[in-house]
């Protein structure tokens, strides 16, 4: 008995520990890519969102109501682990393109603002997706909210 | 011996001569003007297609502030920095004392009211193509827009380009206000054209330079090297550039990209203005934009 506990922790921890390995070993910081899933996230459901903005998918209500409640949802979860210090661009080169300014505390009131900005947009989607002109209507400001940090804090495309 | 000095003397005199007639300052006088009343709702839009904002207010400004035409920003280039000045309707930080001819100088020919060449930074090399019916409307609402006394900034640039005299030959080599998309165009290409070549000024950055600043007009919106940072302007002709019709659009309108990416960078203020024009207005720059040469 005592032996198959012993198996069965030591099969836990070699998980536990390959988990570790892929996580650190497999080419990049974890919370940069944490970041960027996040950021995946966002342009999956948008894209749910833009694609019957645009006119090339059919409305559905059930499906942008979906992807508006995931997006309110990813723009309040709370982001602070996704952004230790030494994960900008000066440290991690093209590994991130997040400027240093983000880490910069007389930019912290402003990154609030923004985070706050991007919220609100995603609320005002979520209460008007249960109609195509809703949906049209809401998605600017969606698009103006992350452009507004990616403007100031992100490095642009090379 | 008397005769080749003489003759170096008469050259230098006749160089001299062909080098103030080049550089001097060209200006329109106000009969061009003649008949055209302002309109407001058009100065708007001429104000948000022309992207005065992203220069001309203050760096970082947002909302309410970017119609405070402070200046301030600068703009490090080969030949020096810029800084872009007050165009704020303060009669002595702004320019509240131009008359509209003064405004249309300034942006037609490059010319100040006292006389002086701007630099090209200002980009009167496409605003050129604006029609005086747009540049009286914009010269009105600009008048609208609320004054201040934001002090404005000299230019740091070098020799030659520091005496204001040398961007006349400057001029003469470069400033050319003939469109350079030519051909049979339909009305939506046309005002298409009008936006991108005239008051969109997007060749300013999406098209490469000469060694004197001067557009590479073979390689039109084929990208160029970012003026302001790291990295590239992208190709936007149809070599590189295959987004379809509602994708560019949107693109235009939120600053999706067609992977749900965001514009960042300049064009993010880029798609700000071009975001208060209507909606035709962003697809003609989009159908302009199939029909330019493809540049590998």
């Amino acid at each position: 008995m005592l032996m198959k506990k012993g198996v069965i922790l030591g099969v836990a921890g070699a998980v536990v520990a390959g988990t570790i390995a892929i996580a650190g070993g497999h080419g990049g910081n974890p919370a940069v890519k944490a970041r960027k899933a996040h950021m995946q996230l966002y342009a999956h459901n948008l894209g749910i969102l833009g694609g019957m903005a645009k006119g090339e998918a059919d409305y559905d209500a059930g499906q942008a109501q979906a992807a508006a409640d995931n997006l309110a949802m990813l723009a309040t979860m709370k982001q602070m682990s996704y952004w230790p210090s030494g994960t900008s661009t000066d440290e991690l080169g093209d590994e991130t393109r997040a400027l240093p300014a983000a880490w910069d505390p007389s930019n912290w009131d402003d990154l609030m603002a923004k985070s706050a900005a991007m919220t609100d947009a995603a609320a005002a989607m979520q209460a008007a997706a249960g109609s195509l002109e809703g949906v049209q209507a809401s998605i600017g400001a969606v698009g103006g909210a992350c452009g507004a940090c990616h403007k100031v804090y992100r490095q642009p495309m090379n | 011996m008397r005769l080749v000095l003489k003759s170096i003397a008469v050259l230098a005199i006749s160089g001299m001569a062909v080098f103030w007639w080049v550089t001097r300052p060209v200006t329109s006088d106000a009969s061009v003007l003649a008949g055209l009343e302002p309109d407001l709702a058009r100065g708007a839009l001429v104000f948000h297609a022309g992207g005065c904002a992203s220069c001309h207010a203050a760096d970082g400004a947002e909302g309410d502030a970017r119609f405070v035409m402070a200046g301030g920003r600068s703009f490090p280039s080969d030949f020096g920095t810029f800084y872009a000045p007050n165009i704020s309707p303060d009669p002595d930080f702004g320019i509240g004392r131009w008359s509209t001819i003064d405004f249309y100088n300034a942006l037609h020919h490059g010319v100040s009211p006292d006389g002086r060449h701007y630099f090209p930074a200002f980009p009167y090399t496409s605003y050129a193509r604006a029609t005086p019916e747009d540049i009286v409307s914009l010269h009105a609402f600009v008048m609208t827009l609320p004054a201040t006394d934001a002090p404005n900034r000299p230019h740091d640039v070098g020799f030659p380009f520091s005496i204001r005299r040398s961007l006349g030959a400057w001029k003469w080599l470069f400033h050319d206000p003939e469109w350079v998309l030519e051909g049979d165009l339909s009305e939506e290409e046309l005002r298409g054209r009008y936006l991108v070549e005239a008051l969109g000024h997007c060749g300013e950055c999406h098209t490469s330079r000469n060694v004197l600043g001067g557009l590479n007009y073979a390689r039109w919106m084929a990208g160029a090297p970012n003026p302001t940072g790291s990295g590239n302007i992208p190709n936007v002709t149809p070599a590189k550039f295959d987004w379809s019709l509602s994708d560019t659009v949107e693109y235009f309108t939120s600053g999706f990209t067609p992977e749900y990416d965001t514009a960042g960078g300049h064009m993010a203020d880029v798609i700000e203005n071009l975001a208060q024009l209507p909606v035709e207005d962003r697809r003609a720059i989009a159908l302009y934009l199939k029909r330019i040469s493809p540049v590998e």
